[in-house]
């Protein structure tokens, strides 16, 4: 009965699934994630900025996180590709809760709001295009980082 | 107290974006990244309510800091991008930009009718 609603509950033991079950997935989704908004939070309050400045704390912490989610990835493919956990816990996880979209908006329409739309435009363009060229670097450098080994 | 809060509202907040990113993904064909927009479009709403209550120090770093901030991501959203064909590329950086803008000024604009 796949459509049963109770199937889920059978699962995993009779079903070959190639993915672990859902719960651990979720539990490091969430450890990471904690540790990821801990760190960003540890670096805005280090780093605090005048709401018609530049944020620069929330701008290091997404180029920063977007790097490394090219290396990782990068890594996750070539060298862990059976583990499992590895993506959830530091990718959706660590670097998910590290960065954030909505704070990088939220910064945009503060600077605007308090007279400074130059510094919104700025900071607008310098956090999209610092993260992909962000991610572009990580998964570059990894790549050919991990072709020599 | 604050450090509490935070990891509280990220506890739940990265999850609840890995099961909406599902959610949304099985519900079409296409490689556009709905799932991601969806979140960061969502917390970008959410964190302009906050912000335009203005809401208090506890509520901001539990549900804005800590929800809101590890419910959405720039991480993902930039490795999904740089991995889409140019031109839907332009349109994922263009429509989440935008509607995430918008989703937050609308956020704040909710915020000032009920307060």
């Amino acid at each position: 009965m796949p459509d049963s609603p109770f199937s889920a509950l059978h699962a995993p033991g009779d079903r070959a699934e190639p993915q672990p079950s859902l719960v651990p997935v979720l539990a490091a989704i969430s450890a990471g994630g904690v540790l990821g908004a801990l760190a960003r939070h540890r670096m805005s309050t280090a780093w605090p900025h005048d709401p018609a400045g530049f944020p620069w704390a929330t701008w290091t912490v997404n180029v920063s996180g977007c790097f490394l989610i090219g290396v990782l990835m990068v890594l996750i493919t070539s060298r862990w590709p059976d583990r499992r956990l590895i993506r959830p816990f530091l990718g959706v996880g660590l670097l998910g809760g590290y960065t954030t979209f909505s704070t990088s908006v939220v910064d945009v329409q503060q600077a605007v709001a308090h007279g400074a739309p130059g510094v919104a435009l700025l900071y607008l363009g310098a956090t999209v295009v610092g993260a992909l060229v962000a991610v572009w670097a990580g998964t570059e450098l990894t790549s050919a980082v991990v072709r020599t080994r | 107290m604050t450090v509490l809060l935070v990891a509280l509202g990220a506890a739940v907040g990265a999850p609840l974006r890995y099961l909406t990113d599902r959610a949304v993904q099985s519900r079409h064909d296409s490689v556009f990244p709905w799932g991601t927009l969806t979140v960061n479009v969502g917390g970008s709403l959410v964190l302009g309510f906050l912000v335009g209550l203005p809401a208090g120090q506890a509520v901001s770093a539990l549900l804005g800091t800590g929800f809101c901030g590890a419910l959405t991501t720039y991480s993902t959203f930039s490795y999904e991008t740089l991995r889409l064909p140019r031109l839907l590329a332009v349109a994922n950086v263009a429509v989440s930009v935008l509607a995430g803008l918008g989703a937050a000024y609308l956020g704040i604009l909710l915020a000032a009718a009920i307060s």
